[in-house]
This record gives C-alpha cells, structure tokens and sequence, in this order.
C-alpha cells in the first residue's frame, strides 16, 4: 500500500463537520431505512452509556460527602459540596496534590517535548539520509515497540540506583524522552511527505542541514509531531510503573502515584476515601476535555502508523 | 572547492540528528535488557557459617530461570495472563472494529458526539480507571451490585472466578475507544470509488462490509492486536488497585505483579530480573508468532 502526501492530515472528504454526523453517507449504500437507522443509533447509544457510566458516577461522585459517597445511592446526587470537596483535595497535606499536578504535568510536558523533537530528528535522518547501518537502526528501533515497559523499568531502576538517577526527576524524565513509536512514524511520514528536490533546492540556496530540518522539515512534518506529542504525553500521563518503580520521595510523584498512595491509607482514614474520588475527577476532566478537543490531531497521524502493519 | 565543505556536512548530519536518540534508546531499552539478561544469569551467594560471613555475586547460569518456572504461583500467572488476552483481545478488537463500522455506516448519526465518548476513556490512567470501576464493583457502595440484588440477582464481581472479567472489562473500557479512532481512520482513507464500485455490482450494506471494508482494516486490525497483546502481558496497575478490594488478588496475580514483588519486598532482583526477561520474551514470541501466523494465511482473507 503507498503512502500518501501530507495533504491527507489536514481534514478531508469525509472529515469535514457536515459529513461527520452522517448527512453524507460514507459507504452508502443505497435505501438507509428507518429501522435501521434506529439499530445502529440504539446500539451506538448503548454503547455510549457503558463508556461514559463510570465517567458520570466520577461526577457525582465527586459532590458527596464521604458519608454519602458509601450512604446514598451512587448514580444521583445527594447533598452536593463539590466546592467544600475540592478546597479539602487541594488543601491536604500541604497542597500535595497541587505539586502532584505540577509534577505530572512536568515528566508529560516536558518528557512528551523532548521525546518528540528527538523522534522527528532521528526519524528526518533516517528518511532522507543514506548512511551506513540505517537499517539495522530503524529495525532495532521497530524491535523497541515490542517490548513490554514495564520489562525494562525494573533492571533500569537498578541501573539508575548505581548511578545515582533513581528517585529524582530525571529517573521518570530520561526514558519519557525515548519514543520508538514516534521514530517509527516520523521516518515513514518524513520519507512520504518531504520532497528531495525541496530539500537540493534549499542546500543550493547554501541553507546548513540544521536550518533546513528547523525551517522546512520540522514545518512539514508539524501534524505527525503533533500526533507523536500527543502521544507521549497521554502515555506519560497515564504511566504508573515507571514511577512506582523510580520514585520513593512523595513530593516528587505524579497524580496516578499520589491518588494510589491516598487510596492506600483510605482504610485507616476514610476522609481519603473522597478525596481519592475529587482527585481523579480533578485530574480526569481536563484531560478528558482536552483530548476530545483534539480529537482531529489523533486522527491524523493514526493511519500512517498502521499502513504498513 | 566549493562542493567539499558542504558534502562533508551533510555527512555528519545524520550522525548529529540520530544519535541523541540513539543514546537515549540504548540507555533506556538496550542496557537494560542487557542488564536483565545479566542479572538474571547471577544469584548472592552467602558465605561463612549460616551465612553470616557476608555475600557476594556469582555465576548460576538459568537456575534463576528454572527458580521462576518451577514457582507455582508465577506459571499459574503465565496462565492467568495468557488466559485474559486469550479472551480479551479477540472481544475487545471485535468491539472495536464493530463501532467502528458502526461509525462508517450510513445510518449513523450523530457520529462526532459518539467518537468523541468512546474515546474519553483513553484519557483516564489506568489506576485511576481501576479505582472508579473498583466502586461500581463493591457491594454497598456500587450502584450496579445493589441494583442487581433489589431485582433479586445477587453478583460477586470480586470472586475468585469472576474478578480477572472485571479486570477485563477495565481494560476495555481504557482501550476500546481508542481502537475505534484508528479502524474508523482507517476505514476513512478507503476510496469512494470501491464503494461506488461496489454499488454498481449490487453489493448490499453487509456485503460491502464483509468484502470491502474488513479486508482494507485488516492492517489496522493486525497493529491494534498485536498491541494489545503486549499490553496484557503487562497487567499490574488494575490487580494492584483492586487487591484490597478482592481476596481473589495475590501477590504474584500476574507476571509483572510477581516481578515486583519479587524486587522490592522479598529483595530477589535476580529473580525478578529472570520473570521480567521471561514475559519480555512471552511478549515477543507471541506478537511476532501473531504476525506470522497471518502473514501465512495473508492470501486468502
């Protein structure tokens, strides 16, 4: 299957709002009845329920009392104080939770960042440049996606405790900073989308080669960058081995590790209880609303990555 | 010679653009492969009567492997987990890739909302999603066991026979979605004309489905599978918030959960070291056996 131009990222037929919510019929195939119309709405409906149940009952979770978070029933509200709650989750300990925050969204931002600006240099190189061993790189890079992280975090937590790193920002940081996947994608988008003659054209011009990657290059491959980033940054987010593994000291963890360690102690103080419930809400719904709204950068690099499967 | 300075740039700058990537993949994955496959090789030996004259570090060959495989409650994981995907996998990529076509076909509507709902759950980590599904599964505090039980049907979801299914359902409600956006990707890059095509020849919606549109998703079909299989060879974060809640839940529940507990509460990192090369190994054999496997029977799907 070839590859494609870039021209397929940005929306296209068939992506557009109009035909998004089905005016346009992809796949149409004549005389769309009523009937099923209602079974494929009615299955879609259902479907929507199972996936955003928990995500309701967090929301009304999150306005009991710890007495009615286990007293009343679970899907209705019951003497809401969501703002008495969410004082309570950011106050704790010191505002601990706000340095949880801060922290999570230092190892996605920054581990993401990096990741993948280190993603699309080698991934440039290994598209446009013919140099020996650029094979056996891009191979052992593929070998990469297939290992289990959580394999690799045990021997490098040993390793990073010999050398000093375990326990520390950089023990979460350095191997947020690697992503197989994005070389693996930045290789086959750079190779489909950047033409060579553009790139002779710029070196005539005399432009260096770091110039012509920060100018024309890094331009062009913008959308899978931005997909890559994404990510990343939803897999460093949501990483928790990694950190149970690397991190003792509390005011270094991320919000999945400081919610699990309240949930832990929940049992002897049952206020945790609630404020574990107000925690994840408060970490939930902005990822939640921040992802639907990019829904179109998810899309687009997506099928890049499975073509050649 | 102006053409010598600048060919002999663009010689280095592959070096320059690979290699910080390139550190940082062979401290991150290859050392510590390296440094597993090492460790795994090596065991403390205690000298001195009852072991008191101190320790140090020799050569065991595969005894840390056999340790592993000979420990009971490490091959029932192996199983557990082989078990889970064994089942989870094919109902998860079959609901997936039938929302997809849910989403792709005429009758949809509303398709943007829909999309958009699967996907939130991609957005939730996984410990945070095994707390929220950890309330809606214990009794008296679960709005679905209570109302099971008001309706007359009594439900233990934490139970030695069902928990691993409700871990199950976790880790599809997680990924699910997700796998939705990328088959109906997919399914958006097929020409119109295979359609129209298909049209022409008289193919009804379903048969347009079977003969069009499942073999182009086949790729996306065979990425997302082979993920997935990796992904539950790794099962940790779900068993471990779940094991207060669940008796059913020990200590070595899966591969990775062992490991651990093997690491950091009984000390054992040679041993652990060999249970981490062995599922790293599990992991490969199995998604480059999957692939194999289909690329067998590639030409007549």
């Amino acid at each position: 299957m070839s590859l494609q131009t870039p021209a397929r990222t940005v929306p296209q037929r068939g992506e557009t709002p109009a035909s998004d919510d089905g005016t346009t019929p992809r796949g149409g195939i004549t005389g769309v009845t009523t009937r099923s119309r209602i079974l494929v709405t009615g299955m879609l409906v259902a479907a929507a329920g199972y996936f955003l149940l928990p995500v309701y009952w967090l929301v009304v979770a999150s306005t009991k009392s710890t007495g009615d978070l286990f007293g009343s029933f679970g899907l209705w509200f019951s003497h809401p104080r969501f703002l008495s709650n969410l004082h309570q989750v950011v106050t704790y300990d010191h505002a601990i939770y706000l340095r949880w925050a801060a922290n999570s969204i230092l190892y996605a931002g920054v581990g993401a960042g990096v990741a993948t600006l280190l993603a699309a240099m080698c991934g440039y190189a290994l598209a446009k440049f013919s140099f020996a061993g650029r094979d056996t790189i891009f191979n052992v890079v593929l070998g990469g996606v297939l290992i289990p992280a959580t394999a690799l975090a045990l021997p490098m937590y040993l390793l990073f405790s010999e050398a000093g790193l375990a326990n520390t920002y950089w023990a979460v940081l350095l191997p947020s900073f690697v992503s197989p996947f994005g070389v693996y994608l930045c290789r086959i988008y750079a190779a489909a989308s950047i033409p060579d003659e553009l790139l002779e054209a710029a070196r005539i011009d005399g432009a260096g080669e770091i110039r012509i990657f920060t100018v024309v290059a890094l331009r062009i491959m913008t959308p899978a960058l931005v997909t890559i980033f994404l990510f990343q940054f939803v897999g460093i987010w949501n990483n928790y081995f990694l950190p149970l593994v690397m991190l003792s000291d509390s005011k270094l963890y991320p919000i999945t590790l400081g919610l699990t360690s309240w949930q832990s102690f929940a049992d002897r103080q049952p206020q945790l209880y609630q404020m574990t419930v107000g925690g994840a809400f408060v970490s939930v719904v902005p990822l939640m609303i921040a992802m639907v709204a990019l829904q179109r950068f998810w899309r687009s690099g997506l099928t890049e990555g499975s073509v050649k499967g | 010679m102006p053409t010598r300075a600048p060919r002999r740039r663009r010689n280095l700058a592959p070096v320059v653009f690979v290699a910080p990537f390139l550190l940082l993949f062979l401290l991150t994955f290859a050392l510590p492969i390296g440094y597993a496959v090492y460790q795994s090789v090596m065991d403390v030996e205690h000298t001195g009567a009852l072991g008191l004259g101190g320790s140090r570090t020799v050569f065991v060959a595969l005894s840390n492997y056999s340790d592993a495989l000979s420990d009971h409650a490490f091959v029932r994981s192996i199983g557990r987990v082989l078990l889970f995907a064994a089942v989870q996998v094919p109902v998860m990529v079959a609901l997936s890739a039938g929302l997809a076509l849910l989403l792709d076909s005429a009758s949809a509507r509303g398709v943007r909302f829909f999309r958009a709902a699967f996907f939130l759950p991609y957005g939730v980590p996984g410990v945070i999603a095994s707390i929220l599904w950890g309330f809606l599964y214990v009794p008296g505090v679960s709005p679905l066991v209570d109302g099971m039980r008001h309706l007359g049907v009594s439900v233990d979801l934490l139970g030695g026979d069902t928990v691993l299914w409700s871990i199950a359902n976790i880790v599809t409600w997680e990924f699910a979605g997700y796998n939705v956006l990328v088959l109906v990707a997919q399914l958006r890059t097929i020409p119109s004309e295979l359609y129209e095509a298909a049209r022409i020849d008289g193919a009804s919606a379903w048969m347009t489905v079977r003969h069009v549109k499942l073999p182009l998703l086949r790729p996306a079909l065979i990425l997302t599978t082979v993920f997935t299989i990796i992904g539950t060879l790794q099962l940790f974060a779900e068993p471990l918030v779940l094991k207060p809640v669940s008796s059913s839940i020990d200590s070595a529940y899966t591969p990775n959960l062992s490991a651990y507990n093997e690491a950091f509460t009984n000390d054992n990192y040679h041993l652990a070291a060999a249970e981490a090369v062995l599922l790293a190994l599990a992991a490969f054999v199995l998604s480059f056996g999957f692939l194999r496997l289909i690329n067998k029977r590639g030409g007549d799907a």
